[in-house]
């Protein structure tokens, strides 16, 4: 497979100016021809389906949620980055660009984290018209604040609730266009497959979960938004239905996998209170501005914390990392806690965290201050656990939390099959080997508002004339039986687990074995396990009911299954990627004061792996990373 | 803790429906209700029946898809509290529990607990926007907002759509749904060009799909935002005040 990024020539500034003026444009009266299918409304879906149909293109969007607001986006709470420079502070396009290939790790692509950083400050316009309440200063004007790693304060947002306030924006913004007829919108559909006719993408068949009808939806262009694939190590803090079946199915169809092995992990969400976990909530980063993590000197202390005496206690990021102290880089600060706990020296019930304490916040700033900053964080806090951050400092762990990797693309956000196109998590492409705070709604609104709506066009410009394939091509027909085949086989296995069992056996391989810390022997153990426990799934899972009503154990019975295939991926590209960088930690490769070791000499290249048939290992292809304006450097935080 | 659950069982939207009772055992009250009806679930599912059909997705109390009737009350017993995130220290063993779907006819039943909540998706769709479209939109500082009146679009807009103010109305009414993304709108600058159309609009899908409020006030003790019935008072006041505006507009050829 030959990986074209499609990055046009020229001076970095000016690279996606010059490429709007030379891409083909439609005219209005041939839009009206032209139909492209959104997969998922969460911020990339809902705002690239809104701008598709203001341009005036006939959009049919599915979901599988029963409301296109429900999208996992929602759950986002600390902020957008945009490079305005409010401030004051020294910030500039240049700078975020900067920063996000840094944070990145060395494995993004420059191009497309220049476009995003540039259109970082039309998304706050756009956001603002729309109506999102972002906080303000007395003066009526925005306020910022500086967010995970990075120095100057560029991050935007809506009290705790940034991400639903943003998807609801985007939200209206659909309904809209669904009002005025431009927008077909299918809620409670899942895309079970990606139908390809020469090569081309042309159109999905859905399964409506709530009716089992299977039915076939033929367009110009696909776009896919369907999300993370974070619920691959069951406990997450992804919300519960995300997973990664739409991609992968296209996956299967020739579309190539990018850097499956960069997933990230997110130092500040709440620890496990018992096996009865369903999923991990996420404390927003925003508190260690003013919370200090730490944990006792002593591993046997079973002192309560308000009892340890300063002296007694182990600042150990501050301690470690005196430059930026608690606000080193996810990665980092993850990896940290988490040999606090492996050294014994976790606390909390169970011993599986570490302490962010807002003692020394309180008595500097005041209750009022901090409640005001945090009081939505604390109160949900409170509610899960029970304990009163005010008074006893949070516990916190790192869980799995966003996926860098994704279905590769190019300049265009055009995946390696001609029509099919990937916006937002689902894609690989900016975030490299780790993602910066805030950088994510970001990227998610830049793909649908901005960069999709110039780059689809200009596909679709190339096949005017062309109507779309019939959804009676055989194409259409064989995909059809294949995904009402696969719903009968569940049915009817005669199993004795349900489908939750085999998720969460499968999570705690990953989260063993592909999680924060990885070795060449535990991937090979972890891909033998995989690989024996899928084949007790395809025996022995029990999904009861009908097919022909609303069935949550078969849906999530085709996603495990998914989930399976991919974990297999994550341990061989991270079995492959002898180095360590951002998300990805070889403990092979560490330097002596025990920080990822990159290796850039020989891995400086974005892996795209290639489907090769059911129980084939995929190909590798390479796509080699330049680097003319942020020179690769060991990044310090010390 | 070992509990009774009395769950409201249904097939399908036409299917007659009865109460099953289950027995949970050995609860602990870090868990969420949420959690309960998985451990359920899985013995179900042991046991060859179906398990309970329920809907969720973020189990972080935002994305508005949990939402059962619990003891009668909507979202259960916590204060400003989604299903999702109600602990079970809320409940003491060998307490007997009552969990069924939301009660309103706007919100048909699907499956179990699971009903059709599309009614809001057509009131926002009336018009609960500002048009924009991409790319038109003003450099953002050029529209200075009154933090005040930021944060009370703010406090109104953290709605999060999960129909317990209807549950809970004697009336089935979405007075509190409808008023709170108008008070959003409406109180902003940018919100101000639509206003009257929204109003009018937006009032008037709402009465197509649900009953009328008779300001009961169960709604906002439901509410898992807290949202105040002002918002209510706030609507009911641009409503009047859109009676005249639009037909003042309209008799000048300006409105359609
Ligand atoms: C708790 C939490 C907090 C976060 N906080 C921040 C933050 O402060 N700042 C930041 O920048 N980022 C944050 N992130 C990351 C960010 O929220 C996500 O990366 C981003 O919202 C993803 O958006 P998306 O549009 O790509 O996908 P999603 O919002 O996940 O939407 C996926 C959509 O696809 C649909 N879908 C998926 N598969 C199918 C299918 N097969 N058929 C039909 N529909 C399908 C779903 O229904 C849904 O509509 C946070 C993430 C989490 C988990
Ligand atoms: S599951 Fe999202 S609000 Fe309860």
């Amino acid at each position: 497979m030959e990986l074209k990024s499609a990055i046009p020539e020229g001076p970095i500034e000016d690279l996606w100016d010059g490429h709007r003026f030379n891409m083909r444009l439609v005219n209005p009266a041939n839009k009206r021809r032209f139909n492209v299918i959104v997969v998922g409304t969460g911020l990339a879906g809902a705002s690239a389906a809104a701008s598709l149909a203001e341009l005036g293109y006939g959009v049919t969007v599915f979901s599988y949620h029963d409301s296109p607001r429900r999208a996992h986006s929602i759950a986002a709470q600390g902020g957008i980055n945009a490079a305005k420079n409010y401030q004051n502070d020294g910030d500039s396009i240049h700078r975020l660009f900067y920063d996000t290939v840094k944070g990145g790790d060395f494995r993004s692509r420059e191009a497309n984290v220049y476009r995003l950083a540039q259109l970082s400050v039309n998304i706050i316009d756009q956001c603002v018209a729309q109506g999102v309440p972002f906080a303000r200063e007395y003066g009526g004007q925005l306020e910022n604040r500086s967010f995970g790693g990075v120095q100057v304060s560029r991050t935007f947002y809506a009290r705790g609730q940034t991400g639903q306030q943003l998807l609801l924006g985007a939200y209206q913004a659909l309904m809209r266009q669904v009002g005025t007829g431009a927008v077909t919108l299918y809620p409670r559909t899942e895309m079970l497959d990606l139908v390809t006719v020469d090569g081309r993408a042309v159109g999905v068949t859905v399964r409506d979960l709530q009716t089992g009808e299977i039915s076939s939806h033929s367009a110009h262009a696909v776009i896919l938004a369907t999300g993370g694939y974070g619920n691959v190590y069951y406990l997450s803090t992804n919300a519960k239905k995300s997973n990664a079946t739409a991609a992968w199915r296209a996956h299967k169809k020739g579309a190539a996998f990018a850097n499956p092995c960069f997933t990230q992990i997110h130092p500040t969400c709440i620890p496990a209170s018992g096996e009865h976990q369903s999923k991990l909530t996420l404390m927003s980063e925003s508190l260690r501005n003013d919370g200090r993590i730490w944990v006792p000197k002593d591993e046997t202390d079973q002192r309560s914390p308000s009892d340890i005496p300063e002296a007694e206690r182990d600042y150990y990021l501050e301690r470690q990392y005196p430059a930026f102290g608690n606000l080193v880089p996810r990665d980092v600060a993850s990896r940290a806690a988490k040999r606090q706990v492996d050294n014994g020296r976790g606390v909390g019930p169970l011993k599986n965290g570490v302490y962010l304490d807002f003692g020394s916040a309180i008595d500097r700033l005041g209750q009022p201050e901090i409640e005001e900053r945090y009081g939505n964080l604390f109160e949900m806090y409170d509610r899960i656990t029970g304990e009163d951050p005010y008074e006893t400092p949070m516990r916190i762990y790192p869980a799995t939390h966003y996926t860098m990797g994704g279905l590769w693309v190019d300049y265009n956000l055009m995946s390696s099959i001609p029509g099919l196109f990937v916006g937002g998590e689902a894609n690989f492409s900016d975030h490299g080997a780790n993602r910066l705070g805030a950088s994510a709604l970001m990227q998610g609104l830049a793909d649908g508002y901005f960069v999709l709506p110039n780059t689809v066009s200009d596909y679709l410009a190339g096949l005017l004339g062309q109507g779309a394939v019939g959804t009676d091509h055989a194409a259409f027909r064989e995909s059809r039986a294949e995904v009402e085949d696969q719903t009968k086989r569940y049915l009817s296995n005669k199993g004795t687990h349900s489908v939750d069992y085999f998720h969460k056996a499968l999570g705690h391989i990953v989260w063993e074995k592909i999680g924060m810390e990885r070795t060449a022997t535990g991937l090979q153990e972890a891909m033998r396990d995989i690989s024996s426990l899928r084949e007790d799934f395809r025996r022995d899972v029990r999904v009861l009911g009908s097919g022909e009503s609303l069935n949550d154990s078969l849906e999530k019975a085709g996603r495990v299954a998914d989930f399976f295939d991919l974990a297999e991926l994550i341990a061989r590209d991270a079995l492959h990627r002898e180095e360590s960088c951002g998300g990805h930690f070889r403990v092979e490769h560490q330097t002596e004061d025990g920080e990822a070791a990159r290796d850039d000499d020989n891995f400086s290249y974005v892996a795209a792996w290639e489907w090769q048939g059911e129980g084939k290992p995929q190909i590798l292809n390479k796509e080699q990373l330049e680097f003319e304006h942020v020179h690769p450097a060991q990044r310090s935080y010390k | 803790m070992n509990l009774t659950l009395k769950v409201w069982r249904q097939a399908g939207p036409t299917a007659p429906g009865q109460f099953e009772t289950y027995e949970a055992r050995d609860i602990s009250e870090d868990m969420s209700f949420l959690e309960v009806l998985d451990v359920v679930n899985e013995d179900l599912n042991d046991r060859g029946i179906e398990p309970i059909a329920f809907e969720h997705d973020c189990r972080e109390g935002i994305c508005g898809s949990c939402g059962v009737m619990i003891n009668g009350q909507a979202h259960g017993p916590g204060f400003r509290t989604a299903t999702c995130q109600l602990h079970m220290r809320l409940f003491k063993d060998g307490d007997s529990i009552t969990v069924e779907p939301w009660r309103a006819a706007s919100f048909p039943l699907i499956r179990d607990l699971v009903v059709n909540r599309s009614a809001f998706d057509r009131i926002i769709e009336s018009g609960g926007f500002i048009s924009v479209n991409t790319g038109s939109a003003v450099e953002a500082n050029m529209i200075p907002i009154p933090k005040v009146v930021s944060d009370a679009a703010m406090d109104a807009a953290e709605c999060i759509g999960c129909g317990a103010c209807v549950a809970s109305c004697p009336n089935g009414a979405a007075s509190l749904f409808t008023a709170a993304k108008m008070q959003h709108l409406n109180l902003l600058p940018q919100g101000q060009a639509e206003r009257w159309q929204r109003t009018q609009s937006m009032v008037e899908t709402m009465e197509d799909f649900f009953g009328s409020c008779t300001s009961h006030g169960e709604c906002q003790f439901a509410c898992p935002k807290g949202i105040s019935i002002d918002v209510i008072a706030y609507m009911n006041r641009d409503y009047l005040k859109s009676m005249s505006k639009n037909r003042k507009l309209g008799g000048q050829g300006l409105t359609t």
